[in-house]
This record gives structure tokens, C-alpha cells and sequence, in this order.
């Protein structure tokens, strides 16, 4: 193998994974301020069918994408008026919204299964995007991968270096202590999980016009809970997210690539290989107690009530 | 008191305010509740729709009722969600969330249709029970390692059973087009049908319920006796309402993790070999419409009270044989039962707010008083 056929491995690898990248940076503000939204999965699929549904009716990838976004970040609405205004259990609260996103995108999604939609266009730069090696390396991807990137350094500023989300952390670890110097805690994680519902949205709209440009039923296939396990994996630190996201998008395409390189191996088991990644990496970053204790957000998954 | 929560003060005199003891009244009627609003959710859909409302209705929740063949469905559909959520409820009583059972489902399907297919002649009339014992213990298998993880690892338990129901598709997926796919059977995906001594007995002549509802039922009683009248039961509901307790008491956390993933893993196994060995009568590449992610919302409506599941699991079922009607009847899509399941969780979770909290009017003088005091 040389490093011809490398190429197109690695920018496979990078298209599988945008839509983690998304998702698991969604989620991760989501958790920083204290929320555990298990619904990625059902918002990556209304996002999906949304982008899908309004990329037909207008014709427009862009309207596609705020379609998923402005869907994702509805139903995620739901998720924080139930748990933040409600106050209900957020892991039951989470796998409903799952559920409920699964049976919602099939219903809308009825018509569109086999219709063709327009795909996301890739840079192209004459004379650049040609440039052997580092033209299809870096300089060949559409444009939701490179605002991935950006979305990852603007995430780390926000998170460590703005009064923002000091703020936004400071409530996720002690939410008694942010209510009582004055924060707004309910409105900040009402925010960040509509962050999240957004983020969800944009990955699962890429899902259904630029990673395969159709709509499928179910077709996240399990990457809203890959990209939850992702934010474990990266005890909560984005740039873990990224490496984390690029190596599981490299073990999604290896699968595809490892038969034509003569790997006898059933089509199944390859198939199997990202969620057994999951689990083997989930294992190894949960292994030491400490590390989670360390890294976790300290009011994950628990309710707040301002007056109790 | 600012000017815009007076506004909304205005409009909505009410406060959600503690109950001094939770309700007991609401935790039963609660799931009465979340009923209700999903079926006037589904008026609406129909409106939406373009059907005409009460026609639809009668065709959704009705028409499945009607006939003695049609309630050996209800029957027949209930059973797997029955056997998932009983177990699930066990675990999720005690903290433990597994929420694979659709994987553990799988496995005890892969399981038992090993026996079947191998030695389900040669067993005879032992082809049965031998089968339903190989499921349970394919479900106790793969519900096995989220358990060893999470009590040896600390593993999210969560993840790793979710991750393991797409691995346990594959490996089907795996079974039924490579080494168990029936020679005979023109390329399908799916293997030779049972043999007649591998095939659960129909419980009425005419309908398609097969015993494996009345060791349901049997189980729903068994699961009630385990948690209400056994120390195990005992420990793992302390786990579950007070962790800080049944650590004090020097309960084994790791003991309650194994106990609620084998006892869920083995009843969804065992509900897996239901469906094969029942209504199904071979393997294929899907055994189940999502029994097993359906049976997490059964746990929550039956309010993780065995008797509650039982109720739970025919209200699904009915869920399941509406969408079928109305695909049939009025051509809507059968994808609308999901969409009425995953409501019908946020509803209930929505109503049980009330088992809690009660809604409050705020008089004048008390208003008068709150806007002083700020």
C-alpha cells in the first residue's frame, strides 16, 4: 500500500467524522453545564429528515441546514422543558426523546426514502484544489468539515478563556453555588442544551445530504450514542473530541476499505467494528475511577430546583 | 418584582409547589393521564393527516380489539414487551439502566434457534424447553458484559448495552446470510423453518398467541414475589431509592449490578426465543420491530410495578396493531406508532411531575406579600 491509496482513506475518514465532531461537541456543552441529554441520537434523526425534507421543498442546501438546526433545536426544547422546568429524570427524559425522534423522523421521513437530493459541494479552488497530496488532503472538503475545525477552536476559547463560559461551567459544577452569587441557572442550561439540539441538527443534516445524500429510516445507525461515548472518552475536553472523532471515523471507513485490501473477513464483523471501538475505548478511559471523577462536570445528570 | 413576572403572574396564577408526601393517587393516574393526551395527540396527527378524526381513532385504538383473532395479537405482541420490561424495571429500580434489551432480545433469538436448527429433531419433545433455556442464557450472555464492565471497569452501562444491540444485528445479520441460511430457501437470508417439536404451542385455536404469554403473566407474578417478599429484591430496591443507604448498609453494589442485568438479559432472551419459536418459526434478519426499546417506555408507563408492566404491555401492543390497521385501513404509515410511543413517555414523565408537585393558585394578599418582599 502506498501513499496514493492513503489519501482516499484518510479524507473518507475525515467526512465520517463531521457529523461526530458536531454532535459531540453539542453534547459536550450540554454536559460542561450539568445536562446529560441522552437524545443525541433522536435529534441527529429529526435534524436529519428535516434537512432532508426542506433541501426537497426549497431546493437549498442552506434553508436544509437551518431546517435540521431550527428541528434539532425544537424537540431538544422539549428534553430541557421537561427536565429544567419539570425537573424529571433526565436519563428516562433523554431515552424518550430518543425514542420519540426515531418515531418522528420515520413518520416524516415516509415519503422521502429513495429520493435523490443534491449533495453538499466539495472546495474547489482551480490550480489549488488540484495541488497533488494537499489539495485532496486539505483543500478539497466541503465546507461544513473546515467549519467543524473553526467550531472546535471557538468552542475552546468559549469554554476556557470567555466569562461565558466560565459562567456555563461554574453551573455545571455547582449549580447551588452559581444560583446563589446570581446566575441564571436554569436559562444557561436551557441555552446549552439547545446548543446541543442544534449541533445534533447540524450533524444528522449532514448526514442526510452530504455523507449520503439520501434519507434512510434509522440512519444514524447508533452515531448519537457513539458521539455520547465520544464526550466520555474526551473526559470533557474538546480537543480529545476531535482526536477521538477523526480515530472513530477512521475505524467506520477502515471497514469499508478492508475488503478491497483482501481482508477475508466477513462483511458483518467489520461492520461491528466502531461500537465494538466504543466499548473498548469507553473501557480504558473509565478503567480509573479518578479520571471521571476529575473530568466530569460534578452535577451531571442531576436535577436543580433554584427554590429548594 | 419585575415587570414581566408580573405579566406571566397574570396569566398564569399558578405555582407548582411540594407536596408535603408524594400522591399516590397521581403515581397511578399519571400513566391514566399520559394516556389520555397521547390519544388526543393522535386526534390531531389524524386531523393533520387529513383523516377523518373518529374514523381513524376507531380504526387505531378500536379495530384491534375486535375479534378473537385480533386480541390473540394484542396477546401475542405483548409478550416480548412483557418479558423485556419486567426485567428491565428490576434493573432500572435499582439504578442500573440497561437499555440493550433489544441486543439481549437478539442473542437469546440467535441462541435458541441454535438448538432449533441443530438438534431440534434429535431433542424431541425436550427441543422446548432445551431452546427457551439456550435464550435465556444468550440473553444473560450479552447482558453478561455490560455488567462485568461496569462492576469491574466502571463502565457506563448505558453505552456498552446499546453498543452491544448493533453488534448483536450484525452478528444475525451474519448467521442468517452466511453460515444458518437455508440451503433450500432461493437465496433468502433467513434459515431452514423449525421443526413442528421446535414451535411454541398456540394457547386458542384461531389466534397466534403462543404460551409464552402465560409465562409472561407467571414471570410478572415471580418478579413481584422477588422484589416485594426476597432480601435480593429488598437490597436492590434500597439501591435504587437511597445508594447512600444500601452502601451504609453494606449492600453490594456490584451483586445488585450482576443480579438486574442477568435477570434482564435472561427475560429478554427469553422473549427473543418467543418470537422465533413462536410467531416467526425461523430465523431472519430482523426478529424484532424494536421490542426492545419499546419495552424501556412499557417499564416507565407500568410505573416499574410488575401488575403495572402487564397493563403496560397491552396498551403497546395495541400501539403495535393500530399502526398496522391504519397502514392497512388508511394508508398511513405504520411509523406512526413510534411517533405515539415516544409521546406517550413524555406525557407520562410530563404527568408524574404531579406525584410530586401540585399546582398551586396564588391569591392576591400572597402575591401582594411576594412583591413586598422583593
Amino acid at each position: 500500500m502506498n501513499f496514493e491509496h492513503l489519501i482516499p482513506i484518510l479524507v473518507s475518514t475525515v467526512a465520517a467524522a463531521t457529523p461526530l465532531i458536531y454532535a459531540a461537541l453539542g453534547e459536550l456543552v450540554t454536559e460542561r453545564a450539568g445536562v446529560l441529554n441522552l437524545g443525541v441520537e433522536g435529534m441527529m434523526l429529526v435534524g436529519a429528515v428535516a434537512a432532508f425534507a426542506a433541501g426537497i421543498a426549497s431546493g437549498s442546501l442552506v434553508l436544509a441546514f437551518v431546517a435540521g438546526m431550527l428541528a434539532a433545536t425544537a424537540v431538544s426544547l422539549l428534553f430541557a422543558f421537561l427536565t429544567l422546568s419539570l425537573q424529571t429524570n433526565q436519563v428516562a427524559t433523554g431515552l424518550a426523546l430518543t425514542l420519540f425522534g426515531v418515531g418522528l423522523s420515520a413518520f416524516i421521513g415516509r415519503g422521502y426514502a429513495g429520493m435523490p437530493i443534491e449533495r453538499v459541494p466539495r472546495l474547489d479552488i482551480p490550480g489549488i484544489s488540484d495541488l497533488p497530496v494537499i489539495g485532496p488532503l486539505l483543500l478539497n472538503y466541503d465546507a461544513l468539515v473546515y467549519l467543524s475545525i473553526a467550531l472546535y477552536f471557538a468552542l475552546s476559547w468559549f469554554l476556557n478563556h470567555s466569562r461565558a463560559g466560565l459562567r456555563l461551567r461554574a453551573t455545571g459544577e455547582s449549580p447551588t453555588v452559581a444560583h446563589a452569587i446570581g446566575e441564571p441557572v436554569i436559562a444557561i442550561r436551557y441555552l446549552a442544551v439547545m446548543f446541543g439540539g442544534a449541533m445534533a441538527g447540524i450533524a444528522g443534516a449532514y448526514l442526510s445530504t452530504a455523507l449520503t445524500p439520501m434519507w434512510v429510516e434509522g440512519m444514524s445507525a447508533g452515531r448519537g450514542w457513539i458521539a455520547l461515548a465520544l464526550v466520555v472518552f474526551a473526559t470533557w475536553k474538546p480537543l480529545r473530541v476531535m482526536l477521538g472523532a477523526y480515530l472513530f471515523g477512521g475505524v467506520t471507513v477502515m471497514q469499508l476499505y478492508a475488503q478491497g485490501f483482501g481482508v477475508d473477513v466477513p462483511s458483518e464483523f467489520l461492520s461491528m467494528l466502531p461500537y465494538a471501538a466504543t466499548i473498548v475505548v469507553l473501557v480504558i478511559i473509565c478503567r480509573d475511577p479518578k479520571t471521571i471523577l476529575l473530568n466530569q462536570p460534578a452535577s451531571l445528570g442531576k436535577s436543580f430546583h433554584p427554590d429548594a | 418584582m419585575s415587570l414581566s413576572s408580573q405579566v406571566l403572574q397574570a396569566l398564569w396564577p399558578f405555582r407548582l409547589e411540594q407536596r408535603p408526601v408524594p400522591s399516590s393517587l397521581m403515581r397511578l393516574a399519571s400513566p391514566l393521564i399520559a394516556a389520555t393526551a397521547m390519544a388526543l395527540t393522535g386526534l390531531i396527527v389524524f386531523l393533520i393527516l387529513g383523516e377523518d378524526p373518529m374514523t381513524a381513532f376507531q380504526v387505531f385504538f378500536l379495530k384491534p380489539l375486535s375479534t378473537t383473532y385480533d386480541l390473540g395479537e394484542l396477546g401475542l405482541k405483548a409478550t416480548p414487551l412483557m418479558l423485556c420490561a419486567l426485567g428491565l424495571a428490576l434493573g432500572f429500580r435499582a439504578n442500573v439502566w440497561n437499555i440493550g434489551a433489544e441486543g439481549q432480545l437478539t442473542l437469546g433469538a440467535i441462541a435458541g434457534s441454535g438448538i432449533a436448527l441443530f438438534w431440534g429433531e434429535a431433542l424431541g419433545s425436550l427441543a422446548l424447553p432445551v431452546m427457551m433455556i439456550a435464550g435465556m442464557l444468550g440473553g444473560m450472555a450479552w447482558a453478561a458484559i455490560p455488567a462485568f464492565l461496569r462492576s469491574r471497569f466502571h463502565t457506563n452501562e448505558i453505552l456498552v448495552s446499546l453498543m452491544l444491540v448493533y453488534i448483536a444485528q450484525q452478528l444475525l445479520g451474519y448467521l442468517v446470510h452466511g453460515p444458518w441460511r437455508d440451503p433450500d430457501g432461493n437465496n433468502f437470508p433467513q434459515s431452514k423453518v423449525f421443526v413442528e417439536n421446535a414451535i411454541l404451542p398456540m394457547l386458542v385455536e384461531g389466534t397466534r398467541v403462543t404460551v409464552a404469554f402465560i409465562i409472561g403473566l407467571l414471570l410478572a407474578v415471580a418478579s413481584w414475589v422477588f422484589s416485594t417478599q426476597t432480601f435480593a429484591g429488598y437490597r436492590m430496591l434500597v439501591a435504587g431509592l437511597a445508594p447512600a443507604a444500601a452502601a451504609y448498609a453494606g449492600f453490594s453494589e456490584r451483586r445488585n449490578i450482576w443480579l438486574a442485568l442477568l435477570i434482564g438479559g435472561g427475560m429478554a432472551g427469553l422473549a427473543g426465543i418467543s418470537e422465533v419459536a413462536g410467531p416467526i418459526g425461523l430465523l431472519q434478519p430482523v426478529v424484532s420491530p424494536g421490542y426492545g426499546f419499546a419495552a424501556i417506555i412499557v417499564a416507565f408507563v407500568g410505573r416499574l410495578h410488575p401488575f403495572g408492566i402487564v397493563l403496560a404491555s397491552l396498551l403497546m401492543s395495541l400501539l403495535y396493531l393500530g399502526g398496522e390497521a391504519a397502514q392497512i385501513d388508511l394508508q398511513l404509515p405504520s411509523s406512526i406508532t413510534g411517533l405515539f410511543q415516544g409521546s406517550l413517555l413524555f406525557y407520562l414523565l410530563a404527568a408524574d411531575l404531579f406525584i410530586t408537585f401540585r399546582l398551586r393558585r396564588v391569591r392576591r394578599e400572597s402575591r401582594a406579600v411576594a412583591s413586598a418582599a422583593s
